[in-house]
């Protein structure tokens, strides 16, 4: 190869990036990608969990050092050795996993690192006119002054993109930015974008929603296995996107699920809990059929579920489970009982991140026969079988032996879907089982959950998603601000009949 | 020949002589072993040059026969780091245990002395149970009142010094059957000193406890995540009850062979085993954090201690010195095995 001194293009993209290749221990994580990133565009990748985007964009940000390759920016070749050193250079970054300080507050957060100073000392009048500033021009409703860890998981999601407005910039990664936001604020967030776009600024987005892809991306690269796949230019066909993807075609997202209610499972009579701000919440699930709960963040969908499994305290009211009352049983007895929840927030409170996927797989059932007696742990056994599961859920890489903080964000959902086949179960409740998720694993989920349910047992899903409530349930609650607005069931499953009970009714 | 070793990495067949699959195998067994096993390779050879006795059988069983206190102490400790926690009061239950145990044991050896096993058993029954006593409190006040594990064992440490200084006015306790030193402090069995048996037991005891049974698993969940241990039906608060309260009785048996060694009780011993067991831990890999670290490790990393002790004495380092270079080693295993686990984890 010609080597051809590095000139500066009066036309060179904003940032290019040529043939990097990222080397783990065993896993070739990135190889030889090309990426491309021209002023005043978003770039989407696109890919299945594991596929390298967030190894390229650690590498964009400053976080991880290629193995081999080059970046160029602004035509020239560059080195970032930190975040802080590619923040410096205008490349700013939302990362999906929180990167803020839970215990300072809101405008500590957003100058963290960077605090203005007068004489030596805080300057701590600016940092608050300042916050104000962002926080107004972004639309983001919060308080400067409140503490990070007090604030709900969205308006966490906001500081953290509000933190990257912080300076001047010329890049943006945003990494899955909407997961946790409402339309509304997904609305203004884009508005933004479209803004920074207007002035030059060059977005990398990173999203597994395929409306979004269409709404705000104007190239898409596919990244499949650390390599890349393809780039479309704005036009690109939904099938074509999938297909580049996933490297197969997916003929359903969405499984038909068989129902076929039986008994009464599980009845939750009038509960209220003061702290949950659940008011008077009834509800039954039937073995045999998936029964949804919609509504917004906060609106009491997932509360009610942690306050019947025994999570929170209740106030007053009944919860029954096969007709006896377990009101008020802790998490063990519930699951002794046959009763299964799936948090949704893996890393806070469903996965042991040091550790294993072997052992985060059975953490729920050591109690069971399978891989236990009298205490003593049947450790080949428990080997088998979890191998057999990683297999079954098609854990990628195939090591259950691995940490499971190894692993991708879709992996590490299929490492909990896996715990629920451990320990026989009745009922089982999947809180946001698909956050994060690719559409492959999305719909492998979605058949892990339609076989639960067709081999009778009771499913509770609890979304954010609509569409997936809508294609799956069979009967859904709608939850807003606590209590219960509306049953639909079977064909009355529209988005027309959920969506008004979503928000506040302006008519009586 | 030049070309084809930079180009190593393509060609897997003779290519262990060339130097760069050397230093990739010492790298790859450094990464998957860890600081450990070649520090304490590099201290039997260093000291082996700087004395002729160093490597000698008989110095050899005395460094086990000292490492068996801390060995037993630290298979304690690491259970209850495993939990995200720490036992600051392991140096006050060895006193504790020590004193009363010596106290009772003197007293039944006087009230009966013709019943010599039956007055070691009450004397060593009582030094157990106070011991024990300490790891129930230190575990109420851990895991059913949520004081954090610093603050309960540090104020216990505390308090446990002073009923063993209070019991004792300050002087050693004396009175013991002398069968009590001469099996457990100086007995032999099978060419192998007695504690050493102990220790053996303990260790074989607890690896299957920590690596075999359903009580192990959680400590490394409780320590890892214990919200997801929670959810998952795991009773958190039981197994940190328990995890004081096996610290403390394995504290009470290495203050018990420590009290038959010396054939007193004291009330001033084992003020140094906090950090000692802490700290062989740590160099053994166990997380600060919790739900990390193996416990072959942490058998090696008390052995290391003693080692190191033991060749410094030998090599008539000033013993000033002597805790310059725990320290310094100390700290210095610990920052290499934090960039091998850079490395394992690839940033």
């Amino acid at each position: 190869m010609m080597h051809t001194p590095v000139e500066r293009e009066a036309d060179a993209p904003l940032l290019r990036l040529t043939s990097i290749s990222k080397v783990y221990p065993g896993v070739q994580a990135l190889d030889e990608v090309d990426f491309e990133l021209r002023a005043g565009e978003t770039h989407v990748l696109f890919g299945e969990n594991g596929a390298g985007k967030s190894t390229l964009i650690s590498i964009i940000a400053g976080a991880n050092q290629p193995s081999a390759g080059m970046i160029q920016l602004n035509g020239e070749p560059v080195k970032f050795t930190s975040v802080h050193d590619a923040r410096m250079r205008g490349i700013s970054t939302v990362f999906q996993e929180f990167s803020l300080v839970s215990t300072l507050s809101v405008e500590e957060n957003l100058f963290l690192g960077a605090e203005p100073t007068r004489a030596g000392l805080l300057n701590k009048s600016a940092i608050r006119k300042e916050a104000h500033d962002i926080l107004n021009r972004l639309g983001f409703s919060i308080s400067p002054q409140a503490i990070v860890a007090d604030l709900p998981r969205a308006e966490q999601q906001m500081v953290e993109i509000a933190r990257a407005f912080r300076s001047g910039i010329s890049v943006l990664i945003l990494d899955e930015p909407t997961a946790s936001l409402t339309d509304k604020e997904t609305d203004q967030l884009f508005a933004l974008i479209a803004q920074l776009k207007a002035r030059g600024v060059g977005i990398i987005y990173i999203t597994h929603r395929i409306r979004e892809i269409q709404r705000i991306g104007d190239r898409v690269t596919v990244l499949r296995d650390g390599r890349k796949i393809a780039t479309f230019e704005a036009q690109f066909h939904e099938d074509e996107l999938v297909r580049s993807m996933l490297g197969r075609e997916i003929t359903q997202l969405y499984p038909t699920v068989r129902s076929a209610p039986a008994s009464n499972l599980l009845e939750i009579d009038n509960l209220s809990s003061v702290s949950d701000r659940l008011k008077d919440v009834s509800l039954t699930v039937r073995s045999g059929e998936i029964v949804g709960l919609a509504g917004l963040i906060g609106s009491g969908k997932s509360e009610i579920v942690r306050a019947a499994f025994g999570l929170r305290r209740i106030d007053s009211g009944r919860v029954r489970l096969e007709g006896q009352d377990v009101t008020g049983f802790s998490a063990a007895r519930m699951l002794k009982a046959g009763f299964m929840y799936l948090p949704p927030d893996r890393r806070e409170e469903g996965l042991v991140m040091m550790r294993p996927c072997r052992e985060n797989m059975t953490l729920a059932a050591l109690d069971q026969t399978e891989f236990s007696t009298r205490g003593w742990l049947n450790l080949s056994r428990e080997r088998k079988y979890t191998t057999a599961l990683a297999r079954e859920v098609e854990l990628s890489p195939m090591a259950p032996e691995r940490a499971v903080q190894g692993f991708s964000g879709g992996n590490q959902q299929k490492v909990m879907l896996a715990r629920s086949l451990t320990r026989p179960a009745k009922l089982y409740a999947f809180d946001e089982p698909t956050v994060g998720v690719d559409v492959g694993t999305r719909a492998a989920i979605y058949r892990f959950i339609a076989s639960l349910c067709e081999a009778g047992a009771g499913i509770i899903l609890i979304s954010s998603d609509l569409p997936e409530i809508l294609h799956l349930a069979h009967r859904a609650y709608v939850f807003y601000g606590g209590e219960i607005k509306a049953e639909v069931s079977g064909s009355d499953l529209t988005e027309e009949t959920i969506l008004p009970h979503f928000f506040e009714r302006t008519t009586a | 020949m030049k070309s084809t070793a930079s180009n190593a990495a393509t060609v897997s067949e003779p290519a262990l002589f060339t130097p760069r699959a050397a230093r990739r195998t010492i790298s790859s067994t450094f990464v998957r072993v860890g600081v450990l096993p070649l520090i304490l390779l590099a201290a039997i050879v260093v000291f082996s040059l700087l004395s002729n006795n160093f490597l000698t059988p008989r110095n050899l069983t005395n460094v086990f026969r000292q490492s068996v206190f801390l060995t037993i102490v630290s298979l304690g400790q690491m259970m209850v780091l495993l939990t995200g926690g720490f036992d600051l009061s392991v140096g006050t239950t060895i006193a504790l245990t020590s004193v009363v145990g010596a106290m009772a044991m003197a007293a039944a050896a006087a009230a009966m002395p013709d019943m010599v096993p039956l007055a070691i058993t009450i004397g060593c029954m009582a030094g157990l149970l106070s011991g024990l006593g300490i790891g129930l409190i230190n575990g109420l006040g851990v895991a059913l009142v949520g004081v954090s594990p610093f603050i309960m064992t540090l104020g216990l440490s505390s308090i446990g010094f002073g009923i063993a200084l209070y019991l004792t006015g300050g002087t050693p306790v004396y009175g013991m059957p002398k069968e009590f030193g001469g099996f457990f402090g100086f007995g032999v069995f099978l060419g192998i000193p007695i504690p050493i048996w102990v220790a053996l037991g303990m260790i074989a005891g607890s690896f299957v406890l920590v690596n075999w049974t359903r009580f192990g698993r959680t400590l490394y969940a409780v320590g890892g995540n214990i919200r997801a241990a929670e959810l998952s039906g795991v009773n958190t608060k039981k197994t940190l009850l328990f995890v004081y309260m096996l610290s403390a009785l394995f504290a009470a048996v290495a203050g018990m062979l420590l009290t038959a060694r010396m054939d007193t009780g004291e009330a001033n011993i084992g003020s140094s085993m906090p950090l000692e067991s802490i700290a062989a831990c740590v160099i053994a890999g166990v997380s600060l954090r919790g739900g990390i670290g193996r416990m072959e490790n942490v058998v090696i990393g008390a052995l290391f201690i003693s080692l190191l002790q033991n060749g410094m004495n030998l090599a008539r380092f000033n013993s000033y010195l002597q805790t310059i270079v725990i320290g310094c080693i100390l700290i210095l295993a610990v920052a290499v095995d934090q960039i091998r686990r850079r490395y394992i984890l690839g940033r």
